[in-house]
């Protein structure tokens, strides 16, 4: 039981990170009404970028804003496979994504890891002091989360999610949704790269591979957020914010079910899993409901006879 | 205000499910011009409006807005001449959208989106007022999804997108046919008010020839793509059902077979 309490707060640390993720996830999953999967190329992206420019002497504020922009590149490829070459939006993220491993492993000189000390180089967080970790990861979170309430309350915000909404009313009002399109997916992969950015440092190293399956974790996120917040959270901002709770509550799970004995290489069948179910719930909800109406319905009509 | 000249379109060319939508469709409307718009099944009246709107581009022909050939010009470029009503009710709102938000969207067709606020106090304040004529009930719901009205809240709503930003032209693709006959009289009356307020060129694409003859100063019956009767001013006033039946008997050799344009 003290494992499993001194694993916490390091969880929660990784859950905000991740839920940082999960709110780039929430523009093309939950407003544009896509499966993007590019992030698992697009997060790695950041972690790789960031400790490039970091070991090469460059502030972490501004290497995470190189990281933001290399994301932004990533959403911009995926964007236009998928307007100008009319590739559907899930083949298009998958195509930008493999193309991003090559990316990745050159950005790293053709390594597949690398290390960034927190010795060597001044970190804005690491897992050495983690309530620094929670605090930096958390501001962040924030930040993210003010910038796109404002962005969404703009009148290019509101095209945005016109275009996820109803694309004929939204070209119908003089909207290019291939334009819309871009720009959240642009959007997103900068933001999906800066919290790659982010878990790089915290974990002290980058690696090619550590976006994969970073879509599963952001959806568990944005999902498990909604299932349980998304009726008291009507408001925009605290719409993300239930992301980033969602983040939290995925690795606090994980560490329980790890301290309870999974094996750590099951850890993505779980995910896989928990994703699942939590996208089967509201469906299935929605079938019972149905359901009981049509019983009631059928109820209603056998007690009239039995009036008549 | 509209010019069609010598439009075509096929659908799926040169396959079993070959389709002449448009067999060399001309034209021209004036400026003011409330035209009615109706024929059987697949005679293209729908097409010749999306057409119109650029939702697919034509064969051959060229179309002219206000003397601009728009003819390649994508959807979303034309937006700007032109307000849509569709037959679906769901198609012309964004559901999960408030009511202000999707007038707000509408006000800015045809002008570029930046990153000022989507909406300002003062436009909150004319959206009331604008709601309060439809005399629906809605001015006092701004902040409501548009996904909880009925289908004739919607179309209303739909409606008053459609001309918050004056339109060269207003499109009317069968908009009551979805509605109850009660919703649908009243969403017509609205649109009657809207129209003959600000002077607005209309094409009303209908299925019903008694609101086809009772609005509007023009009625056009297409016939497999192409216009077979155009009847404008008194003659028009004077038009009954019978009178279109005759007309669409002797101009296409065949009985009008549509029951639902018989009813009502």
């Amino acid at each position: 039981m003290g494992a499993l309490f001194n694993a916490m707060p390091g969880a929660v640390a990784q859950g905000i990170i991740w839920g940082i993720m999960a709110i780039g996830v929430y523009i093309t999953f939950k407003i544009l009404d896509m499966a993007d999967l590019t992030v698992d190329g697009s997060f790695g992206t950041g972690g790789v970028v960031l400790v490039v420019c970091m070991t090469s002497g460059m502030n972490a504020f501004l290497a995470l804003l190189l990281a933001f922009l290399a994301g932004c590149a990533a959403g911009l490829v995926t964007g236009i496979l998928h307007t100008r070459f009319g590739i559907p939006a899930i083949l298009a993220g998958i195509l930008t994504q493999l193309a991003l491993y090559s990316i990745n492993l050159r950005i790293l000189g053709g390594s597949a890891n690398m290390p960034l000390s927190v010795k060597k180089f001044s970190l804005l967080l690491n897992l050495r002091n983690i309530p620094l970790a929670i605090l930096v990861a958390g501001l962040f979170a924030l930040f993210v989360i003010a910038a796109l309430y404002w962005f969404f309350g703009t009148e290019l915000g509101h095209a945005l999610r016109a275009t996820g909404a109803n694309q004929a009313m939204a070209r119908a009002n003089g909207i290019n949704t291939s334009t819309t399109k871009i720009i959240a997916l642009i959007l997103s992969n900068g933001i999906v790269a800066l919290s790659g950015g982010l878990l790089a440092q915290y974990q002290g190293f980058a690696d090619v591979n550590m976006g994969r399956g970073a879509i599963v974790i952001g959806l568990a996120a944005v999902i498990i957020g909604e299932v349980i917040f998304g009726k008291i959270f009507r408001n925009f901002a605290l719409r993300l914010l239930a992301a980033v709770f969602g983040g939290i509550i995925y690795y606090l799970v994980l560490q329980i079910v790890l301290w309870a004995g999974l094996n750590a290489n099951d850890l993505k069948l779980f995910s896989a899993i928990v994703v699942a179910l939590f996208l089967g719930i509201p469906y299935w909800k929605g079938q019972i409901f149905a359901r009981r109406i049509g019983r009631n319905a059928a109820a209603d009509v056998k007690g009239g006879d039995g009036n008549a | 205000m509209l010019e069609i000249r010598n439009v075509y379109k096929t659908f799926s060319p040169g396959t079993i499910n070959e389709k002449k939508a448009l067999n060399g469709i001309n034209l021209t409307l004036n400026d003011g011009d409330f035209v009615t718009v109706i024929g059987g099944n697949g005679a293209g009246k729908s097409t010749i409006l999306n057409m119109i709107c650029g939702v697919y581009p034509v064969d051959r022909g060229t179309i002219l807005i206000d003397g601009v050939d728009v003819t390649k010009l994508p959807e979303y470029k034309r937006a700007k001449y032109l307000g849509r009503v569709f037959q679906d009710p769901m198609m012309g709102t964004a559901a999960d959208m408030w009511i202000e938000e999707n007038l707000a969207l509408a006000s800015r067709r045809g002008l570029r989106r930046g990153l000022g606020w989507a909406i300002k106090k003062s436009e909150r304040k004319r959206y009331r007022e604008l709601l309060a004529e439809l005399d629906l009930g809605l001015e006092d719901r701004l902040s409501t999804k548009v996904g909880l009205l009925s289908g004739g809240q919607r179309q209303a709503i739909t409606l008053l997108m459609a001309t918050i930003r004056q339109p060269k032209l207003l499109m009317l693709d069968e908009h009551t046919a979805a509605l109850d006959p009660k919703t649908a009289k009243k969403v017509l009356e609205i649109t009657d008010k809207i129209v003959k307020e600000h002077g607005l060129t209309t094409l009303m694409v209908t299925h019903n020839m008694r609101d086809a003859i009772e609005y509007g100063n023009r009625l056009i019956m297409m016939h497999e793509g192409r216009i077979i009767v155009d009847v404008s001013g008194d003659d028009k006033k004077k038009l009954t059902v019978e009178d279109l039946l005759g007309m669409f008997e002797r101009a296409s050799g065949t009985e009008f077979a549509s029951d639902r344009a018989l009813l009502g």
